[in-house]
């Protein structure tokens, strides 16, 4: 900006502040205000214990966004591989230390958080693969020797995961990584190759599903199939919004939710409920506040020089607007029940910690876009 | 720039154009989204709110009825008859005060009354219904339903309940009760059956049983209204019955029982010898079960607790006795199998005996004169029995007296069951914290001091004697095929078989078998024999209960002290019966039959009831003939369960 061309290696604390991203700052505060009501009325309109500690989460992660976004973006350029590495250990540990809920491995328990893993490591693939991809030369990237390892840095966080079990969250590390590896220029017959990898070895997976998690692929393709099992859910999910119709049936006034007909309405369902007090109008808004954080995150990806930030910052965007719509995408009935948070919205320290320092890290790149990297 | 761009032109040219391919996805998303709100909240809005005023399903769990329980001829001592049960759901109610006070005027219902059923009100859901009576009269029933356009949120339902046809039965069937705090936390199975009315066994095989008999809770899916107002039902689940059970009693034989044992507290306890099927077992006196079906009122519970008979105390199991005499067969065994004596030994009875200081009582004042071990068994003499458990000691006859089921209990699954006592010097070191006394030998020779048994063992003591010295194990229970041999001719065949070996009798259907507990069987049919002299010789202690021809039975009376003989009383020849109740002695009797190729043991507790001889005797004379007369009909029964 004022010294735009040569090389900015002392910003000062006020020159950071005022190279901050006022739009997605404010979109970010916006959901976050916005998630503080939807609790409360989680919370049968008392304010309780999912409201409070949403809000400490809220406010602590919020705060951890700008002290990573201050911090110089060659900083994490130079520990993504520490951090990828130390989120996979993570992983394993949850595999002999982790606390089992409903059938799934997930968490570790640390006295203050139940950490989820599996949640950082969606950022910390990106951050990993987005330095793999910026060190080595774009002649190089089609070469089968330079794919190996992008490949296996994803297989193995996506099968921990997937064997926890936890198809959704496996679902969208693996979507992380393979839009950096499609953003990085591989060529189209790699992905081909993958997706017929992926076909064959669908049978194999499907032997690692739950019985739940195989009657929800089932009940979406019929959801009639068994209308009080787990069609349930999306019923009543469509129900919810449905009714909740123009402008909604008011603050603490979502009957569906009220009378306990919305199943884990402050994780998953957090969007119906929101919907169905405040109607297609609020959801508009909701959806428009994604888009914007989504827009300045491409919109910095844009800006900055280096292929490390760019790659990083295109792919954060693509990866947080795909956890958007799965979420939406599921609540809405287009697509089967997953079992993906809404970022931010959702209730869940984990989620907001990785999303918080996935958007931190964007930040980091948009206040040092002119720095050099490596 | 630096390095990394040195082909970086292009690279961020590539990465650019990918981003767009992406960007350009995501406005289709986006587009589906906003779409799909569209459909739902503007489109189809309408449909939606209807259904969500309208399609909120909501469930009713209903209690299945319990299996049956039926006795070996597939008689039902444990049943479900209709009943009439009114249900009140507080939302369908307009005014649920009056409606309360209407009710309390048409079924006479006290201030107590209405007082729980508003608590339960309080503690559930508006939909949820309370049951405000479980077992209408038929003429409640009637006038309820003729007022029932008045009463909104009220339901008559036609529902099933428990019904124990015979009192005979009370103790070992057990009964079923409202679910307890208590039942829960025990119960692990009953936590996903809370449904209204339902009941959850207590004691005997209700309880042992429950898990299974219990059925599986049926449930009704409506969907209803914004009122609550059901509007179509959407699933129903009739639920299962429970399983029915057959068990070994002969429910003949527990009346005969039960008759016989009226106005006195005791206990009658008949066993298979060969198969363990306990064919009856009966306490005196008998509760009505079915009081506790629908809640016992606390008038009726004060009484049955403050019972001086104890009735709710199942005595078969739970009673415990000092075997009195009925030891003597175990200490005789326990003599001769380990050589202590043999039964040529002869010693004389002058009444009683001194020894370490200490004057030891025969119960026959003037003496037997000289006995043998035969004579001694027959009459029951004090001082030879003395003597021989002197010469035994303490230890070894606990480790017979264990081995014939003394100790142990036996019935799986009885809470109630008591183990009893079979006294050593380490128990008493253990239990007590004091040393033996020889004295105390003494006294256990002829089971009284520290011996505490129930019935049923007493009973399965006599039918390992009875059956030539063979380990069984008692049952309650028929399961599905009985593995069993067919016939007694054939256990009879197997049994020669082995006999010159020291190994185990292995049934031909495996995984059931005999175990011999002699060294030589010599010893305990020397004991059969004696106690045939016991019954059918005169001057045989239970001679006056004989039975003849192919009745022929061999028993052992015993009385247990209830407290010790004062030397003045002895002195004053103060007969029992002029005791206080509390303090008379208990009458017992052990015995097999017949007495040729035997196939019963039975034992009969007449509490505070004297001698043996006098009371307990007498009772089983009368039950072993009809169980004898009964013994074809069971066989038959046997078969025709192994066919089919």
């Amino acid at each position: 900006m004022f010294k735009s061309g040569s090389i900015q290696s002392h910003l000062t604390l006020r020159d950071k502040i005022f190279a901050l991203d006022l739009a997605m700052v404010g979109s970010i505060f916006a959901i976050g205000i916005i998630s503080f009501f939807a609790m409360y009325s989680t919370d049968g309109g008392e304010f309780a214990y999912h409201t409070k500690s949403h809000i400490v989460r809220f406010f602590a992660f919020f705060i951890l966004f700008f002290i990573v976004s201050f911090v110089r973006i060659n900083f994490w350029y130079n520990s993504a591989i520490f951090i990828y590495l130390g989120i996979l250990i993570l992983l394993i540990l949850v595999k002999y230390f982790g606390l089992t809920s409903s059938g799934s491995q997930r968490w570790l328990g640390l006295y203050f958080i139940n950490l989820q893993p599996s949640e950082l490591m969606k950022v910390g693939l990106i951050l990993f693969l987005a330095k793999y991809y910026h060190r080595i030369s774009s002649g190089d990237v089609n070469k089968i020797r330079y794919l190996l390892q992008p490949i296996i840095a994803l297989l193995i966080p996506v099968i921990l995961v997937i064997t926890q079990p936890d198809l959704g969250t496996s679902f969208l590390i693996a979507f992380g990584g393979v839009v950096v590896v499609w953003l990085a220029g591989v060529q189209m017959k790699f992905f081909a190759y993958l997706g017929g990898l992926f076909l064959i070895s669908a049978p194999i997976a499907i032997s690692f599903l739950k019985d739940y998690q195989k009657s929800r692929i089932l009940t979406f393709l019929d959801p009639s199939r068994d209308p009080l099992g787990a069609g349930y859910q999306i019923t009543q999910s469509k129900i919810a919004i449905g009714s909740g119709g123009l402008l909604g049936k008011g603050f603490l006034n979502g009957s569906q939710s009220y009378l306990d007909y919305l199943p884990e309405k402050h994780t998953d369902f957090i969007f119906t409920l929101f919907s169905e007090e405040f109607g297609f109008l609020g959801s508009m808004f909701i959806l428009f506040l994604y888009v914007v954080i989504t827009w300045r995150v491409v919109n910095i990806g844009h800006a900055v020089r280096s292929s490390f930030g760019k790659l990083y910052c295109y792919s954060f965007a693509t990866a947080f607007f795909v956890y958007v719509a799965v979420n939406m995408g599921m609540v809405l009935g287009l697509i089967p029940i997953v079992g993906a948070p809404l970022p931010i919205m959702s209730y869940g320290g984990s989620s907001m910690m990785s999303i918080m320092l996935g958007l931190g890290i964007v930040m980091s790149c948009g206040i040092h876009k002119e720095q050099p990297i490596g | 720039m630096l390095s990394s761009s040195s082909g970086g032109g292009s690279k961020v040219r590539l990465i650019g154009r990918r981003m767009f391919i992406i960007s350009a996805a995501k406005a289709v998303v986006v587009f589906g989204v906003v779409g799909r709100l569209i459909s739902l909240q503007i489109n189809e809005s309408k449909k939606y709110k209807t259904l969500s005023d309208k399609n909120r399903f909501r469930e009713w769990k209903f209690a299945p009825p319990r299996g049956t329980i039926k006795d070996y001829f597939g008689k039902e001592i444990a049943s479900n008859k209709q009943v009439y049960q009114l249900h009140l759901i507080p939302e369908n109610s307009e005014n649920l005060n009056s409606l309360l006070f209407r009710l309390k005027n048409i079924l006479q219902l006290s201030d107590k009354a209405i007082f729980k059923i508003q608590r339960k009100i309080a503690s559930q859901k508006p939909w949820d219904p309370v049951i405000i009576s479980d077992n209408l009269t038929w003429s409640e029933f009637s006038k309820i339903n003729l007022f029932l356009h008045e009463l909104q949120g009220i339901e008559p339902i036609v529902s099933v309940a428990r019904i124990y046809h015979q009192g005979s039965s009370s103790h070992v069937i057990g009964y079923v009760s409202k679910i307890s705090k208590r039942d829960l936390q025990t119960k692990e199975y009953l936590r996903d059956m809370r449904a209204a009315g339902m009941r959850a066994g207590k004691t005997g095989l209700e309880n042992r049983l429950d898990s299974e008999i219990i059925g599986n809770v049926g449930h009704k899916r409506y969907e209803v209204n914004a009122f609550g107002k059901r509007i179509k039902e959407v699933s129903i689940d009739q639920g299962k019955t429970g399983k029915s059970f057959r068990t070994t009693l002969d429910l003949e034989l527990q009346n005969l029982s039960s008759e016989l044992l009226k106005g006195k507290a005791g206990s009658v306890c008949v066993m298979d010898i060969y198969r363990g099927d306990i064919v009856t077992m009966v306490s005196s006196p008998v509760f009505d079960p079915n009081k506790f079906v629908h809640g016992i009122s606390s008038k009726d519970w004060k009484e049955l607790i403050a019972h001086r008979d104890k009735p709710l105390v199942n005595k078969a199991i739970s009673g415990l006795y000092p075997p009195g005499s009925t030891i003597k067969t175990i200490v005789a065994i326990s003599a001769l199998e380990n050589d202590i004596v043999n039964t040529k030994m002869v010693q004389r009875c002058t009444g009683s005996i001194e020894l370490y200081g200490e004057k030891f009582h025969c119960w026959k004042k003037k003496g037997h004169g000289l006995v043998d071990m035969r004579k001694a068994i027959k009459e029951s003499c004090d001082v030879y029995f003395y003597e021989v458990a002197r010469k035994l000691g303490i230890d070894r006859l606990s480790v017979t007296a264990r081995e014939f089921g003394l100790g142990k209990s036996l019935v799986e699954g009885f809470f109630e069951e008591k183990r009893g006592v079979v006294p050593n010097t380490k128990w008493k070191r253990e239990k007590i914290g004091k040393g033996w006394y020889l004295g105390e030998t003494l006294h256990s020779g002829i089971g009284q001091g520290y011996w505490q048994t129930t019935p049923l063992q007493l009973c399965l003591m006599t039918a390992q004697i009875g059956n030539g010295g063979y380990e069984i194990k008692p049952r309650l229970v028929v399961k599905g095929k009985e593995k069993d041999f067919s016939s007694l001719e054939q256990f009879v065949e197997e049994k020669k078989k082995f006999s010159d070996d020291t190994g185990f009798i292995t049934d031909i259907f495996e995984n059931f078998r005999y175990k011999p507990l002699f060294k030589n069987q010599e010893n305990i049919n020397f004991v059969k024999e004696a106690l045939f002299g016991a019954t059918n010789e005169p001057g045989g202690t239970s001679y006056g209960s004989r039975l003849s021809k192919e009745f022929i039975y061999a028993g052992k009376t015993g009385t247990s002290q209830v407290r010790k003989f004062t030397q003045k009383q002895r002195e004053l020849e103060v007969k029992n019966e002029d005791l206080p109740y509390e303090q008379r002695d208990h009458a017992l009797f052990v015995a097999f039959a017949p007495y040729h190729d035997p196939r019963y043991s039975i034992s009969v507790v007449v509490e505070h009831g004297g001698s043996g001889s006098k009371s307990a005797a007498p009772i089983a004379k009368k039950v072993i003939k009809k169980l004898l007369e009964r013994h074809s009909l069971r066989e038959n029964m046997h078969k025709e369960g192994e066919s089919t």
